[in-house]
C-alpha cells in the first residue's frame, strides 16, 4: 500500500460574513497517494478552489488538520512553511492574472528558486530556467518576453514552468486549462501528464470539466456546497454514480455524439443553495429528486459502499 | 425543402485600426432555413462572434467594415439597410443573446423595465397593461416567477440572469435568434436546464437559431446543421450527422475531436493539433490550415481549396 503523499482530517474553512458563516469547506477527507491524481470536481462554489489553497495553507483553515507524508503541517511557522512549499506548488486558472505583467518570462520562472534560495549561481539559475522552459514546450526566444506577448496556452505553460521550478512532489492545479481552447488544452493536458510520468508528480486537479477529470485522475472527488458526497476511482464513479447529485451531474454533460440525442436526460431542478449557514443534513436535499424526511438527520458521514467508492447519501444505508 | 430565411452570401469583414488590418471572415457563404438550429463551431479567434455582428450590424463603428459580399434576411439586404432599418430589425426580427449575462443587462433597471423596453419600442401603439401582460407571460415561458419582475439583475444567479436575457430576446418572438455562447458562463447542470427551455422555446416559437460555441457537445445535443470556423472561413458544413457521423471530414474537424476527452472510452493521450491559429493580420496563402494540417499536401500551400459538397455534406479541403 502507498503511503499517502497528502491528506486531510476534517478539514474545515469558514469565511465570515455579515449574514452568518460562509461553509466554504466542510470536514473534507482526502488523501492521494503518490504519483497520483485525484480530481475533484464540483460546480461554482462548492469550494473546491478554497480546499486547494487550504491545503497548501495558502489560506488557513478553520479546524482540521492537513498532513504532508505523515506530518502535520496545520501548525507549521512561517519559516517551516517556506521550507514545505519546495515540495507543495499550485497552478492557477487564469494565466493572465497569474504572471507579473512586468516580470520578463525568465523572472517569473526563476522567482521561486530566488525566494527559496534553492539555487543561488546565477548561471545556474539561468540554465535552470532554460531547463525548464524546455520542459514545458517554450522556445527559448520567449525566455525574455513579457506575459503580454504570449498566448494563453504558453502562458499557461509558463505557470507550469514556474510550478515545477522547485522540483515539488505535489501540485495543485485549479482548473489550469478551463480558460483555454480545446485544441490547446488538449495540448497543455498531454503535457502534464508527460511530466507526471516522467517526474513522478502527484496532483490535485480541480475542475468543474467532467471529461477532463475522468482524462486525467485516477480517483475523483465530488463536491456539493463546502462536502465531499462521493468519492471513487475514475471509472467506477463513470460506470456506477450512486450520488443523486453526481447522477444528475454525469447526464448534464452535453456528449458529443449523436446516440444520446433526444434522450430525457435527468436534469436536476433549481439552483445550488446558498453556503451560508447551511440547514444540517444533505445539503443537496432541496434538489434532490429522491429526497426523504431521513435526509435531513443531522449526521452523514462518507460511508465505504464497495471498494474505493464511498458515498454520503442516505439511500445507501 | 424548407425555406430560406437568411442567407450569406461571399462575406468578407476586417477590422481597420492605424496599425494593422485583421481579417476576421473571409468569403462566408451560409444559409439558414426556417425553424433550423444552426451550430457554429470554433475556436477563439475563427470569427464566429464577427459573424454574428455582421448579421446584427454591430460591428464597431469605423473599425469593423464589412468590405465584400451579402447578408439577405428574407427580403432586406441587411449590408446595404440603413441604421434606422436596421434599429426597426434588431430585436423584432433578429435578436441576439450574448455570452456574458453578467454583463449583458443594464444594473440599474428592473429586469421587469428591461423586458417592456424592447415590446415598447417595437410597438407603439401596445397598451401599458397589455405591456405588462406580455412580460408575465415572457418571464413564465422562460421558467422565471413574474414576482420577481421588479427586482434588479444583482438580485439574480448567473442561470436565472442568462434566463432574463433569453425573456429579452425573444419578447418579440424574433424569427432567427443568434445566441452567441449563451452557457458558456454557466455551470452544467444549470447548462443543461437552459439547453432544454431555448430547444422548447425555439419549438414553440418556430425561431431559427445560430448558435455560436466551442463546445462540441453542446452542439450534438442541440443543432440540426453544424458549420465548423477556421480563421475566417467555414471548412465544413452539413447536418449533426454529417458532421459527427461520417466518414469524411475535413483534417481540423478531426483535431478538433481529438482534443476533447472522450467520456465513453479510456484514451491514454489527446491526439491535439499541434501549433496555434494562424495571425489574421497576416493569413497564410493557400489553405488557412496548412501550416497545422497533418496531411497537407503541396497544392494546400499555394492555392485556396473549394467547396467540395456531397449532398447535404461540404467540406473545403484538397483532400477530396
Amino acid at each position: 500500500m502507498n503511503t499517502p503523499i497528502i491528506q486531510t482530517k476534517n478539514l474545515k474553512k469558514y469565511f465570515k460574513t455579515p449574514k452568518g458563516d460562509l461553509h466554504a469547506v466542510d470536514g473534507v477527507n482526502v488523501s492521494i497517494n503518490k504519483g497520483e491524481t485525484l480530481g475533484v470536481v464540483g460546480e461554482s462554489g462548492c469550494g473546491k478552489s478554497t480546499l486547494g489553497r487550504v491545503l497548501l495553507r495558502l489560506i488557513e483553515p478553520t479546524s482540521g488538520s492537513v498532513y504532508f507524508e505523515g506530518n502535520d503541517i496545520t501548525n507549521y511557522d512561517k519559516n517551516q512553511m517556506l521550507e514545505m512549499r519546495k515540495n507543495m506548488q499550485i497552478i492557477f486558472q487564469d494565466p493572465y492574472a497569474s504572471l507579473n505583467p512586468r516580470m520578463t518570462i525568465s523572472d517569473i520562472i526563476a522567482e521561486p528558486i530566488k525566494v527559496c534560495k534553492t539555487i543561488t549561481n546565477k548561471h545556474e539559475i539561468e540554465n535552470k530556467v532554460q531547463d525548464l522552459m524546455e520542459t514545458v514546450g517554450l522556445a527559448e526566444r520567449l525566455i525574455n518576453s513579457y506575459p503580454h506577448e504570449l498566448d494563453g496556452g504558453r502562458r499557461q505553460r509558463v505557470g507550469i514552468a514556474r510550478a515545477l521550478s522547485l522540483n515539488p512532489k505535489f501540485i495543485v492545479c485549479d482548473e489550469p486549462v478551463s480558460s483555454l481552447d480545446v485544441s490547446i488544452q488538449a495540448q497543455i493536458l498531454n503535457l502534464m501528464m508527460d511530466l507526471q510520468d516522467e517526474m513522478g508528480l502527484t496532483y490535485m486537479f480541480i475542475t468543474h470539466d467532467l471529461s477532463v477529470v475522468k482524462h486525467i485522475s485516477k480517483e475523483i472527488a465530488v463536491m456539493y456546497l463546502g462536502q465531499c458526497v462521493e468519492k471513487a476511482t475514475s471509472d467506477e464513479l463513470f460506470n456506477n454514480p450512486m450520488h443523486p447529485y453526481t447522477q444528475a451531474l454525469l447526464d448534464s454533460i452535453p456528449i458529443a455524439n449523436l446516440s444520446s440525442k433526444g434522450n430525457k436526460k435527468r436534469i436536476i431542478k433549481g439552483e445550488v443553495t446558498s453556503p451560508i449557514n447551511p440547514k444540517p443534513g444533505c445539503r443537496f436535499y432541496a434538489r434532490c429528486p429522491k429526497s426523504k424526511d431521513i435526509c435531513l438527520a443531522p449526521d452523514l458521514h462518507l460511508k465505504e459502499i464497495d471498494n474505493n467508492h464511498q458515498v454520503s447519501c442516505v439511500l445507501y444505508d | 425543402m424548407s425555406e430560406k430565411l437568411l442567407e450569406i452570401e461571399n462575406l468578407y469583414v476586417e477590422y481597420e485600426t492605424d496599425e494593422e488590418i485583421v481579417k476576421a471572415v473571409n468569403g462566408l457563404n451560409l444559409i439558414i432555413n426556417k425553424g433550423e438550429t444552426l451550430g457554429l463551431v470554433g475556436e477563439t479567434g475563427a470569427g464566429k462572434s464577427t459573424t454574428a455582428l455582421s448579421i446584427m450590424k454591430l460591428l464597431p463603428e469605423k473599425v469593423g467594415i464589412i468590405k465584400d459580399g451579402s447578408i439577405i434576411l428574407g427580403d432586406i439586404n441587411i449590408t446595404k439597410a440603413s441604421d434606422a432599418d436596421m434599429r426597426l430589425l434588431r430585436g423584432n426580427s433578429i435578436s441576439m443573446i450574448f455570452q456574458d449575462p453578467m454583463t449583458s443587462l443594464n444594473p440599474i433597471l428592473t429586469i421587469g423595465e428591461q423586458i417592456s423596453e424592447v415590446l415598447e419600442l417595437h410597438n407603439k401603439e401596445m397598451k401599458k397593461e397589455d405591456i405588462s401582460k406580455r412580460v408575465d407571460e415572457i418571464l413564465e415561458l422562460v421558467g422565471l416567477p413574474k414576482e420577481r419582475k421588479a427586482e434588479y439583475p444583482h438580485q439574480f444567479s448567473g442561470g436565472m440572469k442568462q434566463r432574463v436575457v433569453i425573456a429579452i430576446a425573444l419578447a418579440c418572438e424574433p424569427k432567427l435568434l443568434l445566441a452567441d455562447e449563451p452557457t458558456t458562463a454557466l455551470d452544467v447542470t444549470i447548462q443543461a436546464q437552459v439547453l432544454e427551455m431555448m430547444a422548447d422555446l425555439k419549438e414553440k416559437l418556430n425561431t431559427s437559431m445560430i448558435l455560436i460555441t466551442h463546445d462540441l457537445g453542446v452542439v450534438a445535443q442541440t443543432c440540426d446543421r453544424v458549420a465548423i470556423m477556421y480563421a475566417g472561413e467555414i471548412i465544413e458544413l452539413g447536418t449533426d450527422k454529417d458532421v459527427f457521423e461520417s466518414e469524411n471530414h475535413h483534417p481540423y474537424t478531426t483535431g478538433l475531436f481529438g482534443s476533447i476527452p472522450d467520456l465513453t472510452k479510456a484514451t491514454k493521450r489527446l491526439n491535439p493539433i499541434d501549433g496555434l491559429m494562424p495571425d489574421p493580420t497576416d493569413l497564410p496563402i493557400g489553405c488557412a490550415f496548412h501550416a497545422r494540417c497533418p496531411k497537407c499536401m503541396d497544392i494546400c500551400k499555394k492555392n485556396k481549396p473549394k467547396e467540395i459538397k456531397k449532398g447535404s455534406h461540404m467540406i473545403k479541403c484538397h483532400l477530396y
